[in-house]
């Protein structure tokens, strides 16, 4: 309806449609920031209001929230990522909404400028658990809540954020260095030093992938390498 | 309409069609012309509080959306002007047009004149008019809307402030038989006020809100619910006193209102006062009857059949909505497919006569060939073109990989230009086609077309939206408006290259209908499908038909239901296509729209009938009460067992001195929180019965709220004039019931308006007891893939819209088992299902689209994670070879795709709306430079 009503916003957000928000995945989000999107707005019928029966914006109101931990995780602002809720007629509301969120996207600045070290390696990581985040998210962050605010409240419980931090975070960082050891032998400082993370800690993860028998150690080059 | 002849079957009705001054098959809608216009009236639709002008579409979702020209504009008044004529650029401004007289040749008419929002200003007492700040709901109504006069802004006439301290007054206009007011209730206002307030609170969530009322009437769906959510908001007051519009501020405009409180009459101030106006007959209601033939009711609504409100006075013609009386959206919405089921009975040896069928080229094989993308850049007239650099866009489009044929078009809806892109496809072979133009919301059937004409299959069309999403919102910024345009085109070509053409499925349509429930509601589906000529399964439960109607004798419109009951009974067993199944137990239900098999058991035989919709028709039944001594005390019974008593001349009834009557009696509490909408009438019902066999007889009546919505507000009147006395209690503090030592039955209750306990002896306690669902609904329901809402009746698509369709498509619902009704409204509600059913069972076949989810059985793991989210039921297991795999059954699946978000392997995929599809759209919305390249590869994947 802004469109019909001839409401002037930012030009600076392109539309992608879907016909259902429920269909908006998490690895789109993480497909538009390696692009070098600033930012990602998903627009949403309003809860309970759905135009199909599926309810599929609780949906996507899940994925935006963990989507949200991720990014956080990887030193990036969760601002970055928003879900909104209107109705098609809601015109002046949508207006509202994609404005404010370009103001706080231009407030924290493009993300290029803050990509630390290997930024697209994080993502490209992040895309590939998503099957298994779809895992956990159905085996372990099933609810029953109707309103946002308790989507929210929920994800905010340390319970949650252990929950996401010790099935998704870890794996996460797990698939970036096996994506570094795809490319060439590292040691664990270098691994450190890459993933950004301290030695004593990437020296945990790097234990459990030897253990899977996903990576070993090569005596002669002081490294790990992928098991073919 | 000027005149109808004829008769039933064959009416010849003359029709005035005003002149336009526009060529309907020229404008586009594009509103060029409204922008140039210099005249400024008040905009109609906005209750003439915003400006429009002389040439205007009436509101932005109006059929046609094109543009008229109204009676005030300087050409039609003074041959001045002419300005539209020259700017419009599809020569679609017509100044010659003349009203022109029509008469057209038709079986039935279906009356659908709506109603007529209740003139305060016919009583000065209501001060609307004359103190600035009071307004009407209706101009309310376009002030919260988003496509209002403020754009959604609340803003007062007198200062254009926003209001903070906001006053709704309950019953303008109703509710009275002072002359000027209607003395019916108008049954819509409580709950829209309800929603004002709470999107008065949306708006400005500080925001003081009062509500004067009388009753509150939420006796409809969730309606209780409601109105509890509004009342519970903070700063929300709901005061039950009748107000004096006092006077006005001279300085601020505020507007006093004076209101009784328990401590007498208070004055108080408030920045905007709203009146909760009345359902008014439509305006011109007398003139349209006379104009028909048919009759008039005495509140000048339309006279209709005693038990079917569909059916004027005329045979033939029907009607729909608030002319049946003033009614609700659900009410208005049934009532139409009703008035449709009924004209089906009387047409059904025309039906189809004048359809016929479209026949496309056949489809060329191009899903192998490289792509060969078109590109048709539109300008709308000035619209897209005025602020997008349209020939540099499609300069651009050109140069894109796989771009065959690029080309600006001045309005590539216009019929001329539809045929062009036709014409292109074949002359270039194209077989990827984009439109850079409007929303595909009004347009991509065209273009789809477009293709199917040339051959091409239409999963092809792609559409970039320049317009509401480029032009529209970013006028002032043209550099920056093409520079976006140029993307959204890009985005749409990564896009087309990857589509693939897709099959729209075909299933067969059974043309045998099951109707589930043998009550009035299931009697009236069944016999309104079979007299179109199908074949109907009616079961029921019982022995017998007739549901809990058997135990109403009369209505409160004095009505002989038994009667009705018989001759309906009879008419069903009469009629060669029904046939009923009584002492029936459904043992299981399969398969999906237009293909269903259900097995049906009767006295030790099972039946299996295959049908292509089911019609859940269950009703319900009464509360069994475990308060005031009913079950232990002979003289407490529920208002059913005093109508029975009362059919049947229980010669004691003549006896007794006094009656008490309790309302609310399981309903409106915690455990059912809704409103049985009945009751109240049917107390009022009986208790005029009472009164007839002995006029002295004291009657009490003890409410919480008298809902008698609609016409019979009446009765209530009549009620109370005949002496019977109403008594409100509070939640609270319900009435005490007990038995004195002398074995006196005494009611004991607190009377709000004399401040003490009231004790009545009384002779008889009648308990208005809540309407409830009967047992096994849940059973049924998961039999059919229905949803059972809240309070255990079924639960509608959507509550105002679809009020009796289900999510799952060829299931239909009628009747008490959607919500408590009268008999009237059963019936309306049972043609409406009809109706409904009827669009499917007229059908050969049922088409779905190619949208849809798909499963590539190899990479399914039988995880089960997309049946779990498919409330449609789309997806099963299937027996494979390579063990249980999932399958999408394209008629159900609705193409939202959030089974496919799910699948750990992305085994499933929503056609059209491919990952691989969506994921092109994301990169080539990234800078231009390096992505052409990268895109260029992956086509080559």
């Amino acid at each position: 309806m802004a469109g019909v009503s001839r409401l002037q916003y930012t030009n600076e957000i392109r539309l992608i449609r879907v016909m259902c928000t429920g269909k908006v995945d998490l690895s789109y989000i993480f497909r538009a920031f390696s692009n070098g999107m600033d930012g990602v707005f998903v627009g949403a019928c309003r809860l309970g209001e759905c135009n199909y029966i599926t309810h599929g914006n609780y949906s996507a109101l899940k994925n935006v929230l963990i989507a949200k931990q991720i990014l956080e995780h990887m030193g990036i602002e969760p601002e970055r990522v928003t879900i909104k809720f209107m109705n098609s007629s809601d015109g002046q509301k949508f207006v509202e909404y994609v404005n404010k969120f370009t103001e706080t996207i231009r407030r924290l600045g493009p993300l290029g400028e803050k990509r630390g070290k290997n930024l697209d390696k994080k993502f490209e990581a992040a895309q590939r658990i998503v099957p298994y985040v779809r895992l956990v998210e159905r085996e372990r962050l099933r609810t029953d809540l109707k309103t946002e605010e308790d989507h929210i409240k929920y994800f905010q419980r340390e319970d949650t954020k252990r929950l996401i931090r010790e099935l998704i975070v870890d794996r996460l960082i797990m698939s970036e260095i096996v994506g570094l050891l795809r490319e060439k032998i590292l040691s664990t400082n270098q691994i450190a030093d890459e993933v950004g993370l301290g030695s004593s800690e990437v020296a945990k993860y790097v234990n459990y992938l030897s253990r899977q028998g996903l990576i070993t150690y090569q005596e002669p080059v002081r490294g790990y390498t992928l098991v073919q | 309409m000027e005149g109808v002849s004829g008769e039933v079957g064959d009416f010849k009705v003359t029709l005035l069609k005003k002149a336009r001054y526009i060529r309907e098959d020229k404008c586009t809608g594009c509103t060029t012309c409204v922008e140039y216009c210099p005249v400024m009236v008040p905009d109609p639709f906005n209750q003439e509080i915003g400006k429009s002008k002389a040439v205007h579409i009436y509101f932005s979702q109006a059929i046609p959306l094109i543009t008229y020209i109204d009676q005030s504009c300087l050409y039609l008044k003074e041959k001045k002007c002419g300005i539209c004529e020259t700017v419009c650029e599809n020569d679609a401004i017509d100044f010659r047009q003349k009203d022109q007289l029509d008469q057209i040749n038709v079986g039935a008419i279906i009356l659908a004149p709506g109603f007529e929002p209740y003139d305060p200003r016919v009583v000065t007492e209501y001060k609307y008019g004359i103190f600035g700040n009071v307004v009407t709901s209706m101009d309310f109504e376009r002030l919260l809307s988003s496509t209002g006069p403020y754009e959604g802004e609340i803003r007062r006439p007198s200062d254009q402030r926003h209001p903070h301290k906001i006053a709704w007054v309950q019953c303008v206009g109703s509710r009275r038989v002072t002359p000027g007011n209607n003395s019916y209730c108008s049954a819509v206002c409580c709950t829209y006020t309800q929603k004002q307030v709470i999107l008065t609170k949306d708006h400005d969530s500080s925001a003081e809100c009062t509500v004067f009322h009388n009753d509150i009437r939420s006796y409809g769906k969730d309606f209780e619910r409601f109105y509890e959510r509004a009342k519970n908001l903070s700063g929300i007051r709901f005061i039950r006193s009748y107000v004096t519009i006092s006077r006005e501020d001279p300085v601020t405009k505020n507007v006093f209102i004076r209101y009784a409180t328990p401590n007498g009459v208070v004055e108080e101030d408030f920045d905007l006062v709203v009146l909760s106006v009345g359902l008014n007959p439509p305006k011109y209601s007398k003139e349209l009857a006379q104009k028909l033939g048919i009759e008039l009711e005495e509140h000048g609504f339309s006279k209709t059949e005693p038990f079917n409100l569909i059916q004027t006075s005329r045979p033939g013609v029907f009607v729909s909505g608030t002319f049946q009386g003033p009614t609700d959206i659900p009410e208005s919405v049934f009532t139409a497919s009703g008035a449709v089921s009924q004209t089906g009975q009387l047409l059904k040896h025309r039906k189809g006569k004048l359809a016929t069928e479209r026949v496309y080229p056949e489809e060329k094989e191009v899903a192998k060939e490289e792509p060969k993308v078109g590109v048709f850049v539109c300008h709308c007239g000035a619209n897209i073109g005025r602020v997008v650099n349209v020939p540099e866009v499609v300069e651009y489009a050109s140069k894109l990989p796989h771009v065959v044929h690029a080309q600006e078009q001045l309005f590539s809806c216009s019929t001329d230009s539809a045929k062009q892109i036709t014409d292109v496809i074949k002359e270039k072979g194209l077989n990827r086609v984009i439109v850079a133009a409007c929303t595909p919301r009004t347009h991509e059937p065209t273009f789809r077309d477009s293709l199917r004409e040339a051959g091409l299959n239409q999963y092809f069309f792609e559409f970039a939206n320049i317009r509401e999403h480029c032009s529209w919102v970013h006028s002032m910024e043209k550099e920056e408006a093409t520079k976006k345009a140029k993307d959204l085109v890009r985005m749409s070509w990564a896009r087309a290259v990857r589509l693939e053409p897709l099959g729209e499925y075909e299933l067969q349509v059974n043309k045998t209908a099951l109707v589930v429930g043998g009550g009035v509601a299931g009697m009236t589906t069944a016999l309104s499908l079979a007299k179109q000529g199908h074949e109907v399964y009616l079961v029921e439960r019982e022995k017998e038909l007739g549901g809990i109607v058997r135990r109403l004798h009369y209505t409160l419109e004095g009505l002989d239901v038994q009667g009705f009951l018989r001759d309906l009974i009879k008419e069903v067993y009469a009629h060669p296509l029904v046939h009923v199944i009584t002492n029936a137990r459904i043992l299981n239900a399969t398969g999906y729209v237009g293909n269903f098999v259900t097995r049906v058991q009767s006295d030790g035989f099972v039946k299996e009938i295959k049908h292509g919709a089911t019609i859940l028709a269950t009703g319900a039944t009464e509360y069994r009460p475990k308060e005031y001594l009913y079950g232990q005390d002979p003289r407490v019974m529920t208002n059913l067992e005093l109508e029975e008593r009362l059919a049947k001349g229980d010669e004691s009834l003549k006896d007794l001195n006094t009656v008490v009557m309790i309302q609310c009696v399981g309903s409106r509490n915690e455990e059912r929180n809704y409103c049985s909408r009945i009751c109240c009438s049917q107390s009022i019902k009986n208790a005029l019965k009472l009164k007839e066999l002995r006029p002295d007889v004291d009657i009490y009546i003890l409410f919480r709220d008298i809902r008698t919505y609609g016409f019979r507000e009446d009765y209530y009147r009549l009620a109370s004039d005949k002496g019977i006395r109403f008594i409100r209690y509070e939640p609270q503090s319900p009435p005490l019931v007990g038995v004195t030592d002398e074995g006196t039955l005494r009611v004991t209750v607190e009377d709000e308006i004399l401040g003490n306990q009231l004790e009545i002896d009384t002779d008889l306690l009648s308990l208005a007891v809540a309407v409830v669902a009967p047992e096994g609904v849940e059973e049924t329901a998961l039999k059919f893939n229905a949803t059972v809402g809240l309070d255990n009746f079924y639960k509608e698509a959507h509550v105002k819209l679809r009020p009796v369709d289900f999510g799952t498509d060829g299931v239909f619902v009628c009747g008490s088992a959607h919500y408590p009704k009268h008999i009237q409204e059963v019936i309306n509600q049972a043609y409406g299902a009809a109706g409904r059913a009827m669009t499917l069972l007229s059908k050969e076949t049922v088409t779905a689209s190619g949208a849809v989810a798909l499963v590539d059985q190899n990479a399914c793991i039988s995880c089960g994670a997309c049946i779990t989210v498919c409330n449609y039921g789309a997806i099963s297991f299937e027996e494979t070879p390579k063990g249980k795999k999932a399958r999408v059954n394209p008629v159900l699946c609705k193409g939202d795709g959030l089974c496919t978000t799910k699948c750990p392997t992305g085994a499933v995929q929503l056609q059209h709306f491919k990952d691989g599809q969506i994921m092109a759209q994301l990169d080539a919305a990234k800078g231009e430079t390096d992505i052409l390249a990268e895109l260029d590869r992956a086509v080559g994947e």
